[in-house]
């Protein structure tokens, strides 16, 4: 574990050394399973970022859009010429297109509420670590507060006094997920800091800040990729949900979400793909998010390791 | 034990304290306390008496004060929409947000716990992947996503399954209730599937690796050793261990449930409490959303302190520490 | 009259990912009515793995590969996994190393004994709630009445490794194979329960297996002993004979390696090297990396051979006479 900060020696000539990377990644790959949902994600990505240039239409150019070929099945052709191989909403929006637009607000609202609570849990998290005494039991009370209250009322209440928007989700997001951080970097810290080489450090009298950010942080990180993984898959699920329920992003920057709750009064009628096909997406997205980070998890777990 | 009751008791008097203190900040210093617990259509005469009335111009702790005092007599405001007290429209609404919980935790348990025991009683066979599979999927998959594609196909394709509402319900003890009647149970049935579904995945899961770490347990090689059957060690033996971090959890979860019923009760039109507040959210209907979050507090520290006392009874070790 | 084991070139293997674990590899030994067989051996030399074959309790990956364990004349290998479980508990009873372990925390003693007696006997709760107590007051477990409704965390661990003796004697059976009963436990303790073992083999003719690693334990209780080293009984015979002149030089070694008076101020002797991993374990002698008479006839497995009357030993150079002393 401490080879990453322990300052290992030189070994440039030897080739091929078992570097703790390279173990990590051989491990990684022995599953088949985590294996392609890593593929999966990125391809999804991918088409995420690339989305103005392969979606078949622009979903926010009203001119593009056309009210005539509202409703449409999938695989039929629009008044435009382009096929809508997912059918199209109620306004005429090509379901692909707004699907692969929805992709990128949802993962970025994802990833972006997930490294900015990683940050703030992780600082806290360290706060509580090093300072000890009150500080600790303050911020590890708020913490059992925080876990002990579900996600999805707490972001509820939180977006209920915000408003809607892509800023408020992201920070109703980051509130109900910084403990997650904090309690892992705080419980990884502490045992770090009882080693022999942070004491090593601390005699040397290194600054603290130096003690922190080269020493204990590195060997929090294993755990924090493992829960920040997980993070991101819920992330993106809340977001979903949120805005399904209305409270979450605003109708002109559909995510998934809010793409499948367009749906729903269409569903009864039985035109299902209005909302199914976002579902996937969704879907796909985060059982490839999970598949990694159940691998990672138990990587990256020395607990685990025999 | 009565110590350790009393002491739990002082416990969640504290946290509701604390949670009320949060509600009241939360509710009254960010936002307009004005804008929030008047009514946007009153004229400025009204405004001003409402803002006596409310003492809203007394200093902010003896402000906090009044609100605990109101709240400690049940007076949690009252509803801008439905003009009643906040308190009882939440009220009125429960037994159908309890009877959706409690059907689920049940419908979870009695899927979840075989699916988990065997699943962890032959990790190696095919079936076993299988239910660990779908227990991934179980969590990965969007409740309300999956809420409404059990209405496209059991309610729109195949026409087995009412779509909506609460069906036909029957009064006891001054409660309606849906699972009494024929009818208001074919409704149960969706909501209640959805909102299982991600318990089911957590109690196979946890009963799994309960299962597999209590087979390596002396204890049960003992009990082999003794010549028991395998149903005896497998239903007396291993299921009691394993029963006591199930029944933590799922008793823990059981305030999630409830919280998570916010989004079945949206997708099935099912009128409870979560339905209500998401709606109380849409018109900013805030006093129902303070007793809304007082009452789901309450609940919380009360579910906890009933799995603590069961967690107790349960496993003897800690029983006896409690005396 | 048969003896009541007899064991023939058992062999347990576990069939892991990594290969075959030859945890028990051609062990053969009888015990007779009454008599107390001492198994000694390191830890990992296989000793447990031979006792849980005996129950039938050996999980996959691991199974019997071959042999036979013969019970009264009846091998054990062919019975099914039912006709086993009702000897187990019944005429043959086991007891585990870890008194901390082996009985359920959740449940009271009372539930964990009578369910004992009921699963070998058609008595009613009652009768068996009273076979239970007076198992327990034959351990010497004071007030049984009242310690019946305990649960295991309430008792110490000596005490605990007596229920766990009473539980094995409800049935009175005719072998019991106790795996390290006594090492978890204070000297005391230990010295009270060997002696009552003792007495019970002699007063009721129960033939008792006592694997343990600690010889000065089967010295003064055992009348045979069989000594293990990774996954074959490398020395076998008398226990007084085999302690006072040992054949194999495991042996020797593992009796120069016990603390004693007589070399008080000596550096303690002990085996240079490690066990090996039974993982692909190299034909020929297992000891002969360690030995200090290893020859190069040694790579040729050596067959056990009986070097005086009564004593058996897997060596081709033993000691012919008293070397450890």
């Amino acid at each position: 574990m401490s080879s990453t900060t322990a300052g290992a020696p030189p070994v440039a000539a030897a080739p091929r050394v078992e570097t703790p990377f390279r173990r990590f990644v051989s491990e990684f790959a022995e599953s088949r399973l985590a294996l392609f949902g890593l593929v999966v994600f990125a391809v999804i990505v991918l088409v995420a970022v690339l989305a103005p240039w392969i979606a078949p239409q622009d979903p926010y150019d009203l001119a593009q859009l056309d009210i005539m070929d509202g409703r449409l099945e999938p695989g039929s052709v629009g008044g435009s010429g382009i096929t809508h191989w997912l059918g199209t909403d109620d306004q005429g929006r090509d379901m692909l297109s707004g699907i692969l637009y929805g992709l990128r607000i949802s993962l970025t609202v994802g990833a972006g509420s997930a490294i900015l609570a990683c940050v703030v849990g992780a600082s806290l998290g360290m706060l509580a670590a090093y300072a000890g005494g009150r500080t600790d039991s303050l911020i590890m009370r708020l913490v059992d507060l925080q876990l002990s209250f579900p996600a999805i009322l707490a972001a509820l209440m939180i977006l209920a006094f915000l408003g809607k928007g892509i800023l408020n989700v992201v920070i109703a997001l980051v509130v109900v997920e910084w403990a997650y951080y904090a309690r892992t970097v705080r419980g990884t810290a502490l045992v770090e800091r009882r080693r022999e080489y942070i004491e090593a450090a601390q005699c040397l009298a290194l600054p603290t800040r130096r003690i922190i950010f080269r020493h204990l942080l590195p060997n929090c990180l294993p755990p924090l990729i493992v829960v920040g993984t997980m993070q991101v898959a819920r992330a993106i699920a809340l977001e979903a949900t949120l805005s399904f329920l209305g409270l979450g992003v605003p109708i002109t920057e559909p995510s998934l979400g809010l793409l499948i709750a367009n749906g729903y009064e269409y569903m009864l009628s039985g035109k299902y793909w209005i909302s199914f096909y976002p579902g996937i997406a969704l879907l796909v997205t985060i059982v490839s998010i999970n598949l990694v980070g159940d691998q990672l998890r138990d990587v990256l777990n020395p607990r685990l390791k025999k | 034990m009565t110590v350790f009751l009393l002491r739990r008791l002082l416990q969640a008097a504290a946290v509701v304290l604390v949670m009320s203190l949060l509600v009241f900040l939360g509710v009254y210093a960010i936002g307009d306390p004005v804008e929030i617990l008047i009514s946007p259509e009153a004229d400025q005469i009204e405004r001003e008496r409402a803002i006596k009335a409310l003492g809203l111009d007394l200093p902010l702790w003896q402000q906090y004060l009044v609100f605990l005092g109101n709240a400690l007599r049940g007076d949690l405001g009252r509803s801008f929409v439905f003009n009643e007290p906040a308190l009882r429209l939440i009220l009125d609404r429960m037994p159908a947000t309890l009877e959706l919980a409690v059907g689920a935790t049940i419908l979870a348990l009695l899927i979840g716990l075989p699916l988990g025991l065997y699943a962890g009683l032959r990790p190696h066979s095919p079936v076993s992947k299988g239910i660990l599979a779908g227990s991934i999927l179980g969590f990965s998959l969007p409740t309300f996503w999956v809420g409404l594609m059990l209405i496209m196909v059991f309610a729109v394709q195949l026409g087995w399954l009412p779509s909506t509402g609460r069906g036909e319900t029957v009064t006891v003890l001054g409660m309606r209730w849906s699972f009494l009647t024929r009818d208001g149970l074919a409704h149960m049935i969706m909501p209640m599937v959805n909102l299982s579904l991600f318990k089911i995945s957590l109690i196979i899961r946890l009963t799994r690796a309960g299962v597999r770490e209590t087979m390596l347990m002396d204890y049960v090689k003992f009990a082999r050793a003794k010549g028991l059957s395998p149903a005896r060690i497998t239903l007396v033996h291993v299921f009691k261990n394993i029963l006591i971090p199930v029944v933590t959890v799922v008793g823990l979860e059981f305030g999630g449930t409830i919280a998570f019923s916010v989004v079945t009760e949206s997708v099935f039109a099912w009128p409870g409490m979560g339905k209500l507040i998401i709606d109380s959210i849409n018109v900013l209907d805030r006093p129902v959303m303070v007793a809304y979050l007082m009452v789901i507090v309450l609940m919380f520290i009360t579910i906890n302190l009933v799995v603590d006392i069961t967690y107790s009874v349960l496993d003897p070790r800690v029983r006896l520490e409690g005396k | 009259m048969p003896p009541t084991l007899e064991v023939r070139n058992l062999r347990t293997h576990f069939f892991t990912r990594a290969g075959v674990v030859k945890a028990v590899d051609d062990v053969s030994f009888a015990v007779d009515r009454g008599k107390v067989l001492g198994l000694v051996g390191e830890s990992g030399s296989g000793k447990s793995v031979t006792g849980f074959s005996i129950l039938g309790l050996v999980d996959p990956p691991g199974r019997i590969a071959g042999g036979s364990i013969l019970f009264q004349g009846q091998d054990l290998a062919g019975l099914s996994e039912e006709e086993m479980r009702r000897l187990r508990g019944n005429r043959i009873a086991m007891i585990f190393q870890d008194p901390m372990m082996t009985l359920n925390p959740v449940l009271r003693i009372d539930t964990q004994m009578i369910e004992t007696v009921l699963a070998h006997a058609k008595v009613s709760r009652e009768e068996a709630r009273q076979r239970a107590r007076d198992a327990l007051g034959q351990v010497g477990i004071p007030s049984p009445e009242e310690r019946l409704r305990a649960y295991p965390h309430q008792f110490s661990g000596g005490m605990r490794q007596r229920v766990a003796i009473a539980i094995a004697l409800l049935h009175k059976p005719d072998l019991i194979v106790a795996d390290e009963p006594t090492t978890a436990l204070d000297v005391t303790i230990q010295g009270q329960i060997l002696a009552e073992a003792q007495k019970l083999c002699a007063e009721s003719g129960t033939a008792l297996i006592w694997i343990t690693h600690d010889l000065s334990v089967v010295a003064g209780l055992a009348d045979d002993i069989a000594v293990m080293y990774a996954g074959k009984v490398v020395e076998e015979g008398p226990v007084t004979q085999v302690l006072d002149a040992p054949l194999h030089p495991y042996t020797v070694g593992l009796i120069g390696s016990v603390p004693s008076r007589n070399h008080r101020g000596e550096p303690l002797r002990q085996i240079p090297g490690m066990t090996p991993s039974l993982l692909n374990l190299p034909a020929g002698c297992a000891f002969r990396a360690r030995c200090p008479r290893a020859e190069a006839r040694c790579a040729e497995p050596p067959p056990m051979a009986e070097y005086r009357p009564g004593r058996f030993a897997r060596c081709i150079h033993p000691y012919e006479e008293a070397a450890a002393a």
